[in-house]
Parts: C-alpha cells; structure tokens; sequence
C-alpha cells in the first residue's frame, strides 16, 4: 500500500469515528437527560445545569407513595396485559405461521392474500366498532378486553414466523413422519425447539406492544386504578399540573427492564429482524 | 399430498381406497345422503351409520337454526333501515318518559354479527353435504364408513392445518373482519355529530356522499386534500431518511479498522429498546419552546431560540428528526445482517480487477443491500402514511391550522381520523377517510408484496 493510500484510509477512519461518536452522543443525550432530570429536585422541565447539583430520589419514592399516581398499581396491571398478551399472541401467531408454511391446504392462498389485505387497514379504523363490541359484551374497562383485542390482531403478523418456518427443511419432520410420528408430536418435539430464537422474537415483539400501547388502552380503560402506564405517564406530561421530574422518574423505571430485555435478546433481535427482511 | 385436499368434513376413507375401485350397484347412496342432509344435518350422516357424528350435526343445526330464526329478520330490518324510531318523550300517562326507541348504530352491529354467523352457517351446510355425499359414495364401493373416533383420527392427520387455523381465524374474523366491515359500512351513512347521533336521532344511508364531500370541492375536501400532501410528503422524507441513514450507519459500524463493532452496534441499537411511545413524550418535552434544553443549549451559543414545535414548518421538521431518532437502529440492525452475508470473494474478485473501495461499495455493496430490503423499504413507506404514534405524541397535529377542519399543520390522515372519531364524533367523514387510507396503503403494498418471495410459490427454495 502506498504512503498516500495509508494516509488517506487514516483520514477516513478519524472522520468515521468523529461521526460514530457524534452518533452515539445524539443516541446517549436524550436518556442521559431523562435520567437526570429523574434525580432532580422541583417538578419542572428547565434547570440550570444538566447534571443536578442536589440530586435526589424522592421522585421515584413519590411515584410509589403519592395518592395522585398509582404507579405501583399501573405497573401491575401492564405486566399482566403484556405477559398474557405475550402468550395468546405467541401461540396464535405459531400456529397460524405453522399451518402456513408447512400445510398446502385448499385456500391458503386466499387466506394469505386476506391477511396481507386486513393488514393494511389503519388499525383503528376499527376502534369503535370494537369499543361498541366490548360494552354489548360488558367488557369496557377491563384487562381482559385488552388483552383479548391484542392477541386477536396478533395472528395478522404472522408472515415474519413464517418465514422462519419456511427455511426448516421439510426432510426433517418428513423422517419422523415415516416413524410414525403424529403431526402434535413432529410440532411439539421436531419444530418448536427448533424455532427458539423466533418465538423469542415475536414473544418480545407482542410483550413490548402491549407494553407501549397507548391508543387502545385509553379508548378502554377508563378509571385511574385500571390504567396502564402509558395512559399514566402519558396524562402526568399532558395534564395542566404537569410534573415532569415525575415523569422522568416513572419513564425511567418502564424503559429500564424493556430496554434489558432487548440489548439481552439482541441477538434474536437481529435474527427475527433479518429473517422478516428475507423473506417478506 | 393432493389427494388429502378434497375438502370434506371428515372425508370417512378415501385415503385407503385409490379413485379406480370399481362402482358398485348402490350408486345413488350418496346423492340419498347428501339430500337427507340437505333437508337437515345429520340425516345424511345417521343414513350412512354415522351416528354419533349425525347427531352432533343435528344438535348444531338446531342451535343454529334457533340463532337464526330468532334474529335474522330484525337483523336485516335493521340493516336496511338503520332503525324507524328515535328515542323520544312519550307521555305515558301524565308525566312525560323518555321512551328508547331504535339505536341506529347497535342495529347495524347487532345485524352485521347476525350476518356473519348466517354466513359461517351456509358454510358448514355446504360442508356436512359434501360430506355426507362423499362418505355416501365411499360406501357404494363398499367401504365402511369410519366411527366417530376414526373420524376424530382423520382430522388430526390430514385437516390438522384446519385445526390449527381455526382459533386463529375466528379471533381475526370477530375482532378484525367485524369491526372493518363495520366501519366501511359507517362511510355510507350520515353518522355525524350534531345532527345524526343515536339514541337521540337516527342515522341513515346517505350513498356516496361522504366521499363526494371529501374529494370535490366543499367545506372538506380544502382540508383533505392539504393533509394528503402532508401525508405524503411525511411518507416518503420518513422513510429516506430512516432508510438511509441506517444503512450510512450501518457501514459506518462494519468498515473495516473500525475497532468495538459490538459495543457500537449495541449503542445504537439503544433508541430501538426504549418504548416508542416513551421516546416521544421525552423528545416532545426536549424540544420545548421556551424551557427544552435544545433551546437552551442554542440561546447558550447565542443563537435565537427555534419554534420546534409551535411553526408548522419547524414542528414538521422535529418530527422527521425525531422519527430517524426512532426509526434508524431497525435499518441498521437489518443492513448489519445483510452486509454479514455478502460473500467475501465478490471483494476479493473485485480487489484483482483492481477495483477501488467506492467501486467495490458501488458494484457490490449497495446493490445487494437495495436487493434484499426493497421489499422493506416499500413496508416501511406503507407503515410511515400510517404512522400515528409519532405525530400524535409530538405534535397531536398542532400547530393548529386555521383553514383546515378539525386538523392542524402536522395532521397526517392517521391522526386526523382519531381527532374525527374520538373528539369531534364525524364517523362517517373518518370512516371514509379510513377507506381512502387502505386504498392507497393497498394499491402500494399489493404490488410489491406479489414480488416477495414469501409469497411466491415456496416449495421451490427447499
């Protein structure tokens, strides 16, 4: 390599880290300074300083003691929309991707096509039908609607899994077929070991969508003690007694746990996005 | 495999006994069946020593049928005039009462659920006949038809996809397909506040009127047709910058020199794990007019504060900056994937010609990273004239507009259709409008889903 090359590959990889650093600060600044402003005393948005002089916790203690926000109970009750979610929608979508990718049944083509085509609906186009659907079924401000209307959409994204389901060669469950296998059996034994890492994916995905939804959850949960945290944090920055170091306390304490999940599941992560990618 | 499809309930033998059996005398065995099940279910299948199965059948007719008789006419009643009286004071004695009359809006559910179970109903007839008629036929040749647990056998070992779409569908069916065939069917009636709100008034079929208010020219259309460009506008910019920054990033990460790919990929990846709806209100609340520390940081280098969010130029710009904010690790991730499976002799082949780098990256690197996301990019585009989240937690479509109805400067036709729903009660404008949307989502996706090779014909990959 010549002198000149060198020099000009040393320029490129300087410029490449001056961006990746600026990159990586306009990533870090905006949870740095929710972070801080957790920690800091008084209830408003400006402050001198980006790091508080005096810090404190008594945000995070409040959200849990205040009679105003019930925090804790907000917690609760999305844990439990989110987890229950993360089940029915997993087992919805595999086995909706499953009977897909590995059956060749009379109107599986239509049923694709009528997938893809619900899917471009706005999604809540239907809101207020389903809202009229819920009270017939006295359902309005209950967990239960939630988590009913959630999982019922979740076989429309199944396209992801079955793509994954796709690339499991056919010889596989084929031998234990000729073994006598049932088709439960090559499922539970052959196919859902096999697919760890997507259902992960998705589990994740259905959790995290629950976990963040805020359009449905406030059309039907109406009193505070019933309210995820979306509708709470949501209401504590758009109420006129804003409290936003409140805010900032409680927004860390969601993101935290989702945020673990996600740089530990990561590579599932790139796994399910990028099987998405190849396959549609 | 295709001999399997025949679609029958439960399709009794016909695995076992190849299409060439020669017919046997009893030839009209099935046709019999078949009629005694179209008189009523089961018939057919206890004619042809079904038993159990007959009388399941029979038992489910008879359910179906009281269903039916009981609410299928005030059901189409319903559907077709939306209700004759409304909820009014009566005097009923000496004192005036209110007196429920129809309420518009529970009929058309209330009839549409009717009708879709008339429509599951006329479904299963049509199976239980063939049914009965192709285990008829198997019994001309002189098969024995199978028991009720042979029955249950055959549908785990050949229906078993049936099986396992059936929850899912009728989930989709009751809490997607109802609620969409519901709303399209509100785009062709007046229900609107102030004037058409039930229990009060009724709401009646109006025809295409709401769409000819929306698209010629009118007290809707000026709105409507501003918030299309918008939306538009919002589409494409939202999804090129998403789309190209994260590839810029990505090969920023994977050049080669570049030391702790890991460590940075893990970063970025950072915006990607926060809740979307989390880094709005934060991002809303940074770029605060008058106490964000953006603000700040720029009066603090002597520059003029900016109307982030208050100008309708400015707050269109915070949101696409917000949105990459949002939007960049998902390409990033995906390229990084991508760029890891380009093989290395492509660059290794392309170094002996003598390539430079910004040939290899011209020759070989783009084009395999446009190949294997065009398909995302055209669903990101999709995603992004639907993308609500953004705009309503940023800006909830202000800065207001004073010409538009209902909308301020950043509406997208999205958040729009919320503001009519939820605020303002005008469900067959937002109705009509929710149509509009699918039609432009729909022309753009089908055309490039049909490309995919997820959808293509499979089988020939393995």
């Amino acid at each position: 390599m010549s002198v000149g090359a060198k020099k000009n590959s040393r320029v490129r990889l300087i410029l490449s880290y001056g961006l990746l650093i600026l990159i990586a600060l306009s990533v870090f600044y905006p949870t740095f300074w929710i972070l801080m402003s957790s920690i800091r005393p008084g209830t408003s948005i400006y402050s001198e300083t980006l790091i508080p002089t005096n810090p404190t916790i008594e945000h995070y203690i409040s959200l849990f003691t205040s009679e105003q926000y019930q925090y804790g109970q907000w917690y609760l009750n999305t844990l439990k929309i989110a987890t229950f979610n993360m089940i029915f929608g997993v087992i919805l979508v595999v086995m909706t991707a499953y009977a897909l990718s590995r059956f060749r049944f009379y109107g599986r083509k239509n049923l694709m096509s009528g997938m893809l085509v619900l899917g471009m609906f706005p999604g809540f186009m239907s809101m207020i039908a389903i809202y009229i659907l819920l009270m017939q079924l006295n359902l309005l401000d209950t967990h239960l609607a939630l988590i009913l209307v959630y999982s019922a959409g979740a076989p429309l994204g199944a396209f992801v899994v079955k793509g994954f389901f796709d690339t499991i060669p056919k010889s596989l469950e084929e031998s234990a077929r000729i073994d006598g296998a049932t088709h439960w059996t090559v499922f539970i034994r052959i196919m859902l070991p096999l697919s760890k890492p997507m259902i992960t994916y998705v589990g994740l995905m259905t959790f995290a969508g629950a976990w963040g939804d805020f359009i449905f959850a406030r059309l039907v949960l109406r009193t505070k003690e019933k309210w995820t945290l979306a509708i709470g944090l949501w209401d504590m920055v758009n109420n006129a007694s804003t409290n936003f170091t409140m805010f900032a306390a409680g927004a860390v304490l969601i993101a935290i746990p989702i945020a673990l999940l996600y740089l530990f599941l990561q590579r599932f992560l790139v796994e399910g996005l990028t099987a998405g990618a190849s396959k549609g | 495999m295709s001999t399997r499809q025949q679609a029958s309930l439960d399709g009794s033998a016909q695995h076992r006994s190849p299409e060439t059996a020669p017919h046997k005398e009893k030839e009209n065995t099935g046709v019999i069946a078949a009629i005694l099940s179209g008189v009523f279910w089961g018939l057919g299948q206890c004619f042809n020593r079904q038993y159990v199965k007959g009388i399941l059948f029979m038992l489910l007719e008879a359910m179906g049928l009281f269903y039916l008789i009981n609410y299928l006419p005030r059901a189409v009643w319903g559907l077709y005039t939306l209700g004759e009286t409304p909820s009014q004071m009566m005097k009923v004695g000496k004192l005036y009462k209110m007196v429920p009359g129809d309420h518009s809006i529970h009929l058309l559910i209330k009839g549409l659920i009717t009708l879709l179970v008339l429509f599951v109903f006329i479904w299963i007839y049509v199976l239980i006949v063939r049914d009965a008629l192709n285990v008829g036929r198997q019994r001309a040749k002189g098969d024995k038809p199978n028991n009720f647990v042979q029955s249950l056998v055959f549908v785990q070992e050949h229906k078993f996809a049936y099986l396992f779409l059936a929850l899912p569908t009728a989930a989709v069916l009751f809490f997607t397909i109802m609620p969409i065939i519901f709303m399209i069917l509100l785009a062709f009636t007046n229900y609107s506040a102030p004037d058409h709100i039930p229990p009060a008034k009724l709401v009646n079929w109006v025809g295409f009127q709401n769409f000819a208010d929306l698209l010629q020219l009118g007290t809707w259309s000026g709105t409507f047709y501003g918030v299309l460009a918008w939306t538009i506008i919002w589409a494409i910019l939202a999804t090129v910058t998403c789309y190209f920054g994260g590839i810029l990033v990505a090969l920023l990460v994977q050049q080669a020199g570049i030391k702790f790919k890991t460590m940075w990929r893990t970063i970025f990846i950072i915006p990607y794990a926060i809740p979307q709806m989390l880094s709005f209100l934060i991002m809303r609340n940074m770029f605060n007019g008058e106490f964000g520390p953006i603000n700040q940081y720029l009066s603090y280098f002597g520059l003029g504060k900016l109307p982030w969010l208050s100008d309708p130029f400015w707050a269109k710009v915070t949101v696409l900056l917000v949105n990459m904010w949002v939007g960049i690790p998902v390409t990033m991730v995906l390229v990084i994937g991508i760029l890891t499976t380009i093989p290395r002799d492509m660059y290794e082949a392309a170094e002996v010609d003598g390539a430079t780098a910004w040939h290899k990256f011209k020759a070989i690197t783009m084009p395999m990273i446009l190949y294997s996301t065009a398909p995302i990019l055209i669903g990101q585009f999709a995603g992004n004239i639907n993308n609500f989240n953004v705009i309503f937690l940023m800006t909830n479509g202000n800065p207001p507009n004073g010409e538009y109805q209902y909308a301020g400067s950043t509406d997208l036709l999205v958040t729009w259709l919320y503001k009519l729903t939820l605020d303002n009660n005008k469900f067959n404008i937002a109705a009509a409008i929710g149509i509009i949307i699918f039609i432009i989502v729909a022309s753009l996706s089908i055309w490039s889903y049909r490309r995919t090779r997820s959808f293509r014909e499979e089988d020939m990959i393995q």
